[in-house]
C-alpha cells in the first residue's frame, strides 16, 4: 500500500549520518500491458536493495540495484510467475531481500504475534469486564447522571 | 573559553541533578522536610546550568568556532545563521543536550505547576525527573561530549548534512523531543505514586495535563516529520514504516493509550495499576527507541556509525530505570485495586478496547521491529521486515478501534447504553456510509475494497463527534473545554482515517522520461516539460527544471523542481515541486540526465493528502483545548485548602 523511501524520517533523523545516497534513481520503466507494469511496480517495491541500508530496488540509485530491476524486467516478459521470480532472488540472497518475510517456521511467531496478541488482549477484556459487571450493583459510591454530564462539579473524591 | 564554560556548567549540572534525585525521592520517604524543601533550589539551579551549557554550545556554533570538534563536524563558514543555530542539534552530541534542557524546561514547568500539590508527592516527581536527567547528563559527559576540542583547529567546518539544511527539518526535533522528553513527566508521575504507594483519582487529574501535552508535541512532531519526509525526499510518500519512524510511533500509541486510560483513572478510579504500567512502558518505549537508533543494531538509513559504548550505557540505563519502575510495580500495582464496577456497554469498556488494541497494534510494531534482531541472533537467518508485514498486521487492531471510536464516545459512564443516542449513530453511520461509498466509487477510480470502508470510518467518526456538541448547542447547555477537546481531537482523527484512505486508494504516480518541449499526462493533468537550467544558492548549485502544468487546456501551475548539491559535502538532494490544486497535491520530481536532452521526473497527483498532517494537528490541538478546562485549575486552588488534610503516605482509596 505504501512505498518504501529511501529515507523515512524519524525521532533521530535530525541526527543522521546517512551513509545512502539521495541522489535517488527515477528510472522509468515501461511494460508492454498494464497488467505487466502493476506487476512490476509491486516487485520492485517488495524486494529491498543489497547495497543500501533501507530501500527497495524501485528507488535505490545503486547499479546491482538496476541490474536486479533489469533481470526483473526480463522474467516478467518471459512469463515469469511472481512466485518464480521471488524463488529467483531468495534463492540467491536468501530471505533478507524479502520486505515482507515469508511464513515459514522460523518467521512463523511474527505473523501469529498480531494474532496471539489481539485473543490475548479479548480475554482479558472479557475477563475484566465479567468482573467488574458484578461489581456494579453492589457499587455504593454511584454518582447518577453526574458522570455522563462532563458538568460534574469539581472535587467529588474517593 | 565558552566551551570551558559550557563543560563546566554540564559538571555542575549532573552534581544538581544528583541532589535533586536524592532531595527528591529521599527526602519523602525519610521524613526529612529539608530535604524535600531544598528539591526546588535544586531545580532551578540545573536548568541554569543545563541552559547555559546549552547557550555555550550554541554560541560556540554561531561564531563558528571551529576549534570544538562537534562544531567542525556540523557546521560550516558558508552555512546561514538560521541552520548554524539549528546545527546544534544536527548530530548525537548536540541533540542530547537538546533533550536533557528540554528536560529541564519540563522540570521547571513541573515545580511550578506542582507547588499546591502537596509537598511529598511534587518532590518525589522532581526527583524521578532528576534520576532521568542525572542518566542523560552522565551519559552525554561520558560518551559523547559535544564541547571536546580539536588540536589544532579546522580552517573550515565540514557543514551541516544537507537534508537537515531544510525549515521543517530544524524545527522538528526539537517539537518531536518535547513530546518524548514529556513522557518521562507522565512516568514520573507514576514514579512518585508508586514511591508512595498511592494512587487514586486526583492523582489521574494531576496527571492529565502534562500527559496530554506531551502527547500533543508528540503528534506534531510526527506529523512535521511526515510532511518533512513528503516534500523533501522526492518520493512523495508520507510514512514508510522505517525503524526509526516506528521508534517515535510506538511511545506515541502508548501516550494515546495512557491519556484513555487516565480518563476512566480520573473518572471512575478504575484501571489504577494498569494506567502506571502504560505510563513505565511510553517511557520505556522512549528510552528503548533511543537505544535502538543509538547503537546501530538496526538497519535503517537513519542509524549511525555504531558505537558500543554509546549503546551499552543507555542498555544499562534502560535496565536500571526500567527494572526500578517494574519492581516497585510488582511490589505496589497489587495494593491498588478498586471495587468500582461497570457494566459491558459502558464507557469504560470502550476505553478498556481502546486501550487494548492500542497496546496491541504497539506490539505488532514492536514484534516487527524487533524480528531483525532477533532472527539474527538466534542464528535463523538474516530477516527484512517492511510495509508488507506492517500494512495489514496493523489494520487488524486499527480497523475495530476506529468502528469502536463512535460508540465509545456516546456510551455512559458505568451503567452503560448509549443514552438514547443510539439511532441518531445508526443514521450517521448511514450518511458515513453514503458518503464514503459516493467518494470511493463516484469522485474517483480505482477504489479498493478498503478505500470505502476506511472512508466511512472516517466518516462516521467525524459525523458522531459533531453530535454531543450540535446537542449542547440546541439545548442551549454549555459545553466544556474537556469535551469540546476530545470532540475537536476525534474529528482530527476522523479527516486523517478519511485522508489516509483516499490517498492510498487514489494516487496517480508515474515516472517519465522527457526532452524539452514534451508532455505528459498523469492523474487527469497534462505536464510540460519547457526547459532545465542551473540553480544556486549560498551553499549549494544545482538543477533546475520548468514544468507547466495544465488540465484541460487550462493553466494550473508552473512548477520548478529541482536537485541540490552541497558543495561541502558533495551530496546531491531532490527538492520536488508541489502544488495544491483543488484539494489534491500535484508533486514533480526531477530526476537525472538520461542522455539525448532526456530527464526523468516523477509525476504524483495525490487527493487529499495535505489533510493528513491537518488531521493531526487537529488531533493535537483538541488534546491541548481539552487541558485548559475548568477543572484542571478549580482544583488547584481546592487543594490549596486541602493541602494539610493530605498527610504524606495517607490511607489509599
Amino acid at each position: 500500500m505504501m512505498r518504501r523511501a529511501p529515507v523515512g524520517y524519524g525521532l533521530l533523523a535530525a541526527l543522521a549520518l546517512l551513509a545512502a545516497p539521495l541522489a535517488h534513481a527515477i528510472a522509468p520503466t515501461r511494460m508492454p500491458t498494464p497488467e505487466l507494469q502493476a506487476r512490476y511496480e509491486r516487485l520492485i517495491h517488495n524486494f529491498r536493495c543489497m547495497q543500501c541500508q533501507d530501500e527497495s530496488l524501485a528507488n535505490s540509485p545503486v547499479s546491482l540495484a538496476a541490474d536486479m530491476r533489469r533481470q526483473i524486467r526480463q522474467m516478467l516478459l518471459a512469463g515469469d510467475s511472481d512466485a518464480q521470480i521471488r524463488h529467483f532472488f531468495v534463492s540467491r540472497y536468501g530471505y533478507f531481500i524479502l520486505f515482507k518475510p515469508p511464513f515459514v517456521l522460523k518467521t512463523a511467531w511474527l505473523w501469529l504475534a498480531p494474532g496471539v496478541l489481539l485473543v490475548t488482549g479479548a480475554v482479558s477484556a472479557a475477563w475484566v469486564i465479567r468482573r467488574r459487571a458484578a461489581l456494579v450493583t453492589n457499587d455504593d459510591n454511584d454518582e447518577g447522571e453526574a458522570l455522563d454530564e462532563g458538568l460534574e462539579r469539581p472535587g467529588k473524591q474517593r | 573559553m565558552i566551551p570551558e564554560l559550557g563543560q563546566f556548567a554540564l559538571i555542575l549540572a549532573v552534581l544538581l541533578a544528583g541532589l535533586q534525585a536524592i532531595f527528591g525521592i529521599a527526602g519523602p520517604a525519610l521524613g526529612r522536610e529539608r530535604w524535600t524543601a531544598a528539591v526546588i533550589p535544586a531545580v532551578a539551579g540545573q536548568f541554569v546550568m543545563v541552559a547555559t551549557s546549552m547557550g555555550c554550545l550554541m554560541a560556540a556554533f554561531i561564531g563558528s568556532d571551529f576549534s570544538v570538534a562537534y562544531v567542525a563536524e556540523n557546521s560550516n563558514s558558508s552555512l546561514p545563521l538560521f541552520y548554524r543555530i539549528a546545527g546544534v542539534w544536527g548530530a548525537h552530541s548536540g541533540s542530547l543536550l537538546l533533550w536533557i534542557f528540554l528536560l529541564a524546561c519540563w522540570t521547571v514547568a513541573v515545580a511550578i505547576g506542582t507547588q499546591r500539590l502537596p509537598r511529598p508527592f511534587a518532590a518525589r516527581v522532581l526527583g524521578v525527573l532528576g534520576t532521568i536527567s542525572l542518566g542523560f547528563l552522565l551519559y552525554t559527559l561520558l560518551t559523547s561530549n559535544p564541547f571536546l576540542r580539536l588540536d589544532p583547529p579546522w580552517a573550515d567546518g565540514q557543514g551541516l548534512n544537507p537534508i537537515l539544511q531544510d525549515p521543517g527539518l530544524a524545527v522538528h526535533p526539537p517539537v518531536l523531543y518535547t513530546g518524548y522528553v514529556g513522557l518521562s513527566v507522565a512516568f514520573a508521575f507514576a514514579g512518585a505514586a508508586l514511591l508512595e504507594g498511592r494512587l487514586d483519582r486526583e492523582w489521574a487529574r494531576w496527571t492529565r495535563p502534562w500527559t496530554t501535552t506531551a502527547w500533543a508535541f508528540l503528534t506534531c512532531g510526527i506529523a512535521l516529520g511526515s510532511w518533512w519526509a513528503y516534500y523533501t525526499l522526492g518520493w512523495g510518500g508520507f510514512w514508510f514504516w522505517d525503524p526509526v519512524e516506528n521508534a517515535s510511533f510506538m511511545p506515541w500509541l502508548m501516550g494515546t493509550a495512557l491519556i484513555h486510560s487516565l480518563a476512566v483513572t480520573e473518572k471512575r478510579g478504575l484501571f489504577k495499576s494498569w494506567t502506571l504500567l502504560l505510563a513505565v512502558l511510553g517511557f520505556s518505549l522512549s528510552l528503548i527507541g533511543t537505544f535502538l537508533v543509538r547503537s546501530g543494531v538496526l538497519i535503517s538509513v537513519h542509524s549511525f556509525v555504531a558505537s558500543p559504548g554509546r549503546g551499552e550505557f543507555i542498555l544499562t540505563f534502560l535496565v536500571i530505570m526500567i527494572g526500578a519502575a517494574l519492581s516497585l510495580y510488582a511490589w505496589r500495582a497489587p495494593k491498588m485495586q478498586s471495587e468500582a464496577g461497570f457494566e459491558l456497554s459502558a464507557r469504560e469498556s470502550f476505553l478498556l478496547f481502546n486501550n487494548i488494541l492500542l497496546v496491541t497494534a504497539c506490539g505488532t510494531i514492536f514484534a516487527g521491529e524487533m524480528a531483525p534482531i532477533i532472527s539474527t541472533a538466534l542464528g535463523l537467518g538474516k530477516l527484512s521486515v517492511g510495509p508488507p508485514y506492517f500494512n495489514p498486521t496493523f489494520l487488524v487492531s486499527m480497523l475495530p478501534l476506529l468502528a469502536l471510536v463512535p460508540l465509545g464516545m456516546h456510551a455512559r459512564w458505568k451503567r452503560g447504553g448509549l443514552g438514547g443516542r443510539g439511532r441518531t449513530l445508526l443514521l450517521a453511520l448511514g450518511a458515513a456510509a453514503l458518503i464514503g461509498c459516493a467518494v470511493a466509487f463516484g469522485a474517483f477510480t480505482g477504489a479498493g475494497v478498503l478505500s470505502p470502508v476506511g472512508m466511512t470510518l472516517g466518516a462516521w467518526i467525524i459525523l458522531s463527534s459533531l453530535i454531543d456538541p450540535i446537542d449542547r448547542l440546541r439545548r442551549r447547555i454549555a459545553i466544556p473545554r474537556a469535551v469540546l477537546g476530545m470532540t475537536i481531537a476525534h474529528i482530527g482523527l476522523g479527516i486523517f482515517v478519511f485522508s489516509m484512505t483516499a490517498v492510498q486508494a487514489f494516487t496517480a504516480e508515474q515516472d517519465v522520461a522527457l526532452t524539452t518541449g514534451m508532455s505528459a499526462r498523469d492523474g487527469g493533468y497534462t505536464f510540460q516539460f519547457q526547459g532545465i537550467g542551473p540553480d544556486h544558492g549560498p551553499n549549494y548549485g544545482g538543477m533546475k527544471a520548468k514544468m507547466v502544468v495544465t488540465r484541460d487546456g487550462a493553466p494550473v501551475a508552473v512548477m520548478y523542481p529541482a536537485k541540490r548539491t552541497y558543495w561541502v559535502q558533495h551530496m546531491v538532494t531532490t527538492h520536488s515541486a508541489i502544488v495544491i490544486h483543488r484539494g489534491s497535491n500535484i508533486l514533480v520530481a526531477l530526476g537525472q540526465d538520461l542522455g539525448d536532452g532526456r530527464w526523468s521526473f516523477r509525476l504524483q497527483v495525490r487527493p487529499l493528502v495535505l489533510y493528513i498532517w491537518i488531521g493531526a494537528l487537529i488531533m493535537a490541538a483538541g488534546g491541548m483545548i481539552a487541558i485548559s478546562d475548568r477543572r484542571y485549575r478549580l482544583e488547584d486552588a481546592r487543594e490549596t485548602q486541602a493541602a494539610g488534610a493530605l498527610a504524606p503516605g495517607g490511607p489509599g482509596s
